[in-house]
């Protein structure tokens, strides 16, 4: 059941033989080594395996990889800019310590890069909800919303909108 | 790797019901974060599986020149929170489809999905059963159309033959216009989880806004299936809005039968449709302007 995926992963096109029967998430893992794709729950619960298809967050663990076909997907490992340094949200992780033990990080982080990529502001508690697809067994979430609230108010300064389409 | 003996990955909806029809023992698989988890229980473990993953003429929304709301199934629960006419004429719709786990899996589920697996906990079901809602379905020999209130035939069962595919979930004109909605979920979290109760009400109101004309009242896991509360509807129908709310919620206890589940006792959710059928109510009328 092997079939050629074609996609572009982190920026750069990717031509891939996969099962059909993988998911997306054992797609990046095993296929590219793109191990910053964790593997919690693997029923759609968790959101560690979060990873952006076409710049919308989903859980790549209940996603077939097939689907992936002619799709854009971001990881973390395409975050980091040419000279290895931490994207803006990474560093906002770092500087509010919001990771301990990391399992949860890297799904939050891709959701976080969609919520800053709205180029919207949000209240607390619409951050709470846009993260809401997570779970994190290590900080209690304060540091991980206050590191997304300090994401979205750094990006805001440059891409801001302030109306509330959406 | 998931646990599938054939998935075919079909690129219509007339490649779909070929394939369906060559394999009737087949399931569709959409969105996937539905099937896929069962197949990660093993519960559909070595299941065969036509894909219509990503079938551009299974999406979007649009109004027919009659004022019929037509939802293309493929549309993700995100996809009908964010729409434009449903967010206009139906809000409460894309209220409901909001509630659904969290944002990963509403932007990967699809409303199709939600009705077409038959759970009774779906939480756009409710509110569909509200607005009498039509499902579109086309098989080898054409299509033909389904009202919600003889679509449910059981747990997991819905008047789908195993070679035919949801094509549009219709919402009548008269099912929803001049009504306010309001739709309650029930549940232990606020995300990611599945209703132990869902409430959905409709409300028609009179010019003055003091009496109520329509009510509809429809429940998910009030029983096996999502269930319209007819006596309920009666008693809250044509009513000063007052009366209609102290009355609404004593008679939804006789048109619902809710089970004892691990999830909560037969009594709490009788509890919970006799309290959550006056807030959803009280809601629905606040919407439309009566002061309650």
């Amino acid at each position: 059941m092997m079939e050629i995926l074609r996609c572009t992963v982190n920026g750069r096109p990717v031509e891939v033989g996969i099962d059909q029967r993988e998911s997306l998430a054992d797609v990046l893992r095993e296929r590219l080594g793109l191990t910053s794709v964790k593997k919690g729950c693997e029923v759609g619960e968790c959101g560690a395996c979060t990873v952006l298809v076409d710049g919308t967050a989903i859980d790549s663990c209940i996603y077939l990889g097939v689907w992936a076909q002619g799709k854009t997907i971001l990881t973390v490992e395409g975050l980091q800019n040419e000279n290895g340094e931490l994207s803006p949200i990474q560093q906002a992780f770092v500087e509010e310590a919001a990771v301990q033990c990391g399992f949860c990080t890297p799904g939050i982080i891709m959701s976080a890069v969609e919520i800053v990529g709205s180029g919207k502001r949000y209240t607390r508690e619409e951050l709470r909800k846009l993260i809401s697809g997570h779970l994190c067994r290590c900080t209690g979430y304060q540091n991980i919303l206050n590191a997304v609230e300090r994401a979205v108010n750094e990006a805001h300064k440059f891409v801001g909108r302030e109306e509330q389409e959406q | 790797m998931f646990d599938i003996s054939s998935i075919y990955q079909a690129q219509s909806v007339a490649d779909a019901i070929r394939a369906l029809e060559q394999d009737p023992g087949a399931l569709v698989i959409a969105g996937g974060t539905d099937v896929l988890i069962k197949v990660r229980e093993g519960k559909l473990a070595g299941c065969r599986l036509v894909s219509i993953h990503g079938l551009e003429e299974l999406k979007g929304i649009s109004q027919a020149p009659n004022g019929d709301i037509e939802i293309g199934p493929l549309s993700t629960f995100r996809d009908v929170t964010y729409d434009k006419i449903i967010r206009a004429n139906v809000p409460v719709l894309g209220e409901a489809a909001d509630m659904a786990g969290g944002p990963q899996l509403r932007a990967a589920g699809t409303i199709g999905g939600n009705v077409c697996n038959g759970i009774t906990s779906a939480d756009t079901a409710s509110t569909l059963v509200a607005l009498e809602a039509v499902l579109r379905v086309r098989g080898p020999r054409g299509e033909r159309e389904v009202p919600i209130s003889r679509w449910y035939h059981g747990v997991g069962k819905v008047d789908l033959a195993p070679y035919e595919v949801l094509t549009k979930i219709v919402l009548p004109r008269k099912g929803y216009e001049g009504f306010t909605g309001h739709y309650i979920k029930y549940a232990m979290r606020s995300a990611m989880d599945i209703a132990t109760l869902g409430v959905s009400c409709l409300a028609q109101l009179s010019q003055d806004k003091r009496e109520t004309r329509q009510v509809r009242l429809a429940f998910g896991v009030a029983g096996p299936v999502p269930m319209r509360a007819p006596g309920a509807e009666a008693a809250a129908s044509n009513r000063p809005v007052e009366q209609a709310l102290a009355a609404i919620g004593p008679a939804a206890l006789g048109d619902v039968s809710p089970r004892s589940s691990w999830r909560a006792s037969r009594e709490f959710r009788l509890q919970l449709v006799e309290e959550l059928s006056a807030r959803a109510l009280a809601e629905a009328m606040r919407k439309g302007g009566a002061q309650v």
